[in-house]
């Protein structure tokens, strides 16, 4: 039995490693602190980038589905809205994630188990069976193969005869946190841009309210960064997309007020909310006077966060519901656009309907019953969170800086070096718990014998067996002359200089898969390889 | 003088979620072992051919997006199908505990489930990991 003499002292510095006082008081907000501040919906958007946040409209519930076929996410969708969810958010399956058909050899196994499998418009058509495109938001996390999953989007909403510009809705589309930190790719970083560039102008002339790009810190904090890192990176990484934009000719304020975030909210509750305020002021700096965007909303950082499912414990489950509440809690109060909450079971498995519904309700509680969205930033002039706020910033600049040396993100990620960077922090974390010099509730402490046992949800091993049936159907059945002329286009497109979407988007409306829209790309530019850091 | 214990450590299937596996593999080099990780998005054949030709004592193996059921029983019998029946396989990752004696009877020799500590793993290969055909 241990003792209570041998617990740690609480901690003296944030996840991080940012100093923290024993108590702040005016003297630590002398200085510069006002201007950085600003009033909410105002530059530098510290405190929000609407004048009236959550009194005006609450954030977007949007919980993050996708298992099995495209029929079981569907009902899964169905059950989400009528419960209150007010946008879908899209998971797909790692061979979708990566390029592959359901029937490819990679794909053995891994089909519906971790989002759905999509090959074709057919899937999609199904995938949102008894939803009008134009009555939700969706967004999509996809990344290598979005520019495909974005026509085929595109080409279903023409199914339902509606206009591009009525859809709204994200697409993540971003490769450089793939190769920092998730890991999930088809051609390396320099071609894969060039596709990005080609997304962001076809988003510009065609998807007047489509985010082409969520850049994402989310996996970044996932793959073990700190808070820090995270917003570095993903500053970082949303400066090389401005550039990319840029270099393919884009006014940045015709595409920029488009690009949106995606964070991660973990465990450290004050640095979390620091780290969407000072997310905030920078990215309005590095607009203004980087770039010299001139329209407002250039330099808002409109974000969506998830909570960190990377802190949730296998052990004593439930104590997950009390960790999501928390953290859920530091976004709203960080000012989050939209928020997913995770469920209690997904360090075992794809969350139950029950979880999810848990997980749901978290977020109804936090913004009907406690009263944290009657007024703007409520913690906004707090000694504490200011001075942290400014602590972030600093500390954020300083890895930007080093990212710049590099000559950009791209060139970084080239060099290895943010991956580096994650891998220390996410060992040197590992090493701090097994050490006990970090408690973690119910894992390296408060620990019980016998553990409890929670429903887990199965997927049906007959659904890889549909899935292949399903595509090898429509390939059977579609005019494969129309494809093979659409792909030889693409492939032109793709070598030359002329824009890969509108090729693209005529390969998926011949009902073309994403397989073989991706082999493209790994014929004309070759297959990703990353040379493994430990 | 006995060799260091050779320690093949890879991500079968697609997903990109190494965070585990990177700090499972400085552990293991923190504990003296010599350890080879693969990278990313192996397939059965990569892995059963790459711990054949280096000589591995142990396979572990890292995977989260559920397809353990088909590719981990896949690499053991690869690896036998090389002649190959004393080498030590392990795995770990988002395994439901329900999922794991039907791996453990297809020759895994050890899963370690999502709350596995680093100390456990090491002591488990420890105990378990010993030179293969050290010729006498």
């Amino acid at each position: 039995m241990e003792t209570l003499a041998r617990k740690p002292a609480p901690p003296r510095e944030t996840l991080s490693g940012l100093p923290v006082n024993e108590v702040y008081g005016p003297e630590d907000l002398a200085g510069p602190v006002g201007a950085d501040l600003g009033r909410p919906g105002e530059y530098p958007f510290t405190r929000g980038i609407h004048p009236t946040m959550y009194r005006g409209r609450l954030w977007t519930m949007r919980q993050f589905a996708g298992f099995g076929a495209a029929e079981d996410t569907n009902r899964r969708f169905h059950y989400l809205l009528e419960h209150g969810q007010t946008g879908l958010s899209v998971a797909f399956d790692m061979p979708t994630l990566m390029g592959y058909d359901s029937d490819h050899p990679r794909a053995l196994g891994e089909v519906g188990r971790e989002g759905v499998a999509i090959d074709s418009l057919a899937d999609m058509e199904i995938l949102f069976a008894g939803i009008p495109l134009d009555r939700v938001t969706t967004s999509m996390t996809i990344n290598a193969p979005a520019n495909v999953l974005l026509a085929m989007y595109v080409a279903l909403a023409e199914k339902q005869g509606l206009r591009h510009d009525q859809l709204g809705g994200t697409t993540q589309t971003d490769m450089l946190k793939e190769f920092i930190a998730q890991k999930e790719w088809i051609v390396s970083p320099r071609p894969s841009m060039r596709l990005i560039q080609d997304m962001l102008a076809f988003g510009t002339r065609e998807l007047p309210m489509w985010n082409v790009i969520s850049i994402s810190g989310y996996h970044i904090r996932e793959a073990g960064a700190t808070a820090v890192q995270e917003l570095a990176f993903t500053l970082a990484d949303g400066a090389a997309y401005v550039e990319a934009g840029r270099a393919a000719g884009l006014d940045v304020d015709a595409f920029a007020p488009r690009l949106s975030f995606f964070f991660d909210v973990h465990d450290d509750f004050f640095e979390e909310i620091a780290k969407f305020r000072a997310a905030r002021r920078m990215w309005a700096r590095i607009m203004r006077d980087r770039f010299g965007a001139k329209n407002p909303r250039s330099w808002w950082l409109r974000t969506h966060a998830q909570t960190a499912g990377v802190s949730l414990t296998a052990q004593q489950p439930l104590n997950n519901i009390a960790r999501v509440a928390l953290q859920a809690l530091a976004a709203v109060l960080g000012g989050t656009q939209s928020l997913h909450t995770n469920s209690m079971d997904e360090t075992y498995a794809l969350p139950t309907e029950e979880a999810v519904t848990v997980a749901l309700r978290t977020q109804q509680i936090i913004a009907h019953e406690t009263g944290v969205t009657a007024t703007v930033d409520p913690l906004g002039g707090s000694y504490f969170l200011e001075t942290l706020t400014n602590q972030v910033e600093d500390a954020a600049w300083a890895y930007m800086k080093k990212i710049d040396e590099f000559g950009g993100m791209v060139a970084a990620v080239e060099a290895g070096y943010p991956q580096r960077e994650i891998a220390e922090a996410s060992f040197r974390f590992q090493q701090e718990v097994e050490r006990g010099e970090r408690i973690i509730v119910g894992v390296n402490d408060f620990v019980v014998d016998e553990e409890p046992k929670i429903p887990i949800l199965k997927i049906d091993p007959e659904v890889e067996h549909r899935q292949v049936e399903r595509t090898q159907r429509v390939r059977a059945e579609r005019d494969n002359a129309r494809v093979q002329r659409a792909l030889v286009a693409l492939r032109r497109a793709a070598q030359g200089s002329e824009n890969t979407m509108d090729c693209i988007l005529e390969c998926v409306r011949a009902y073309a898969t994403q397989g073989e829209i991706c082999d493209v790309f790994r014929l004309v530019y070759g297959e990703h390889r990353e040379s493994a850091i430990i | 003088m006995a060799r260091a214990v050779r320690i093949l450590l890879a991500k079968p299937g697609l997903d990109g979620h190494d965070r585990g596996i990177k700090v499972v593999a400085r552990a293991l080099r923190d504990a003296g072992y010599e350890v080879i990780y693969t990278g990313l998005h192996q397939t059965p054949e990569m892995i059963a051919n790459a711990a054949v030709q280096e000589d591995a004592d142990a396979v572990g193996l890292s995977i989260l997006s559920g397809a353990h059921n088909t590719l981990f029983p896949r690499i053991v019998t690869l690896i036998r199908d090389h002649g190959v029946t004393d080498m030590v396989v392990f795995g770990g990752g988002i395994i439901p505990e329900e999922d794991v004696p039907a791996l453990l009877h297809a020759g895994i020799n050890k899963i370690f489930g999502p709350g596995a500590s680093l100390e456990e793993i090491v002591r488990w290969v420890r105990d378990n990991v010993r030179p293969r055909g050290v010729a006498a």
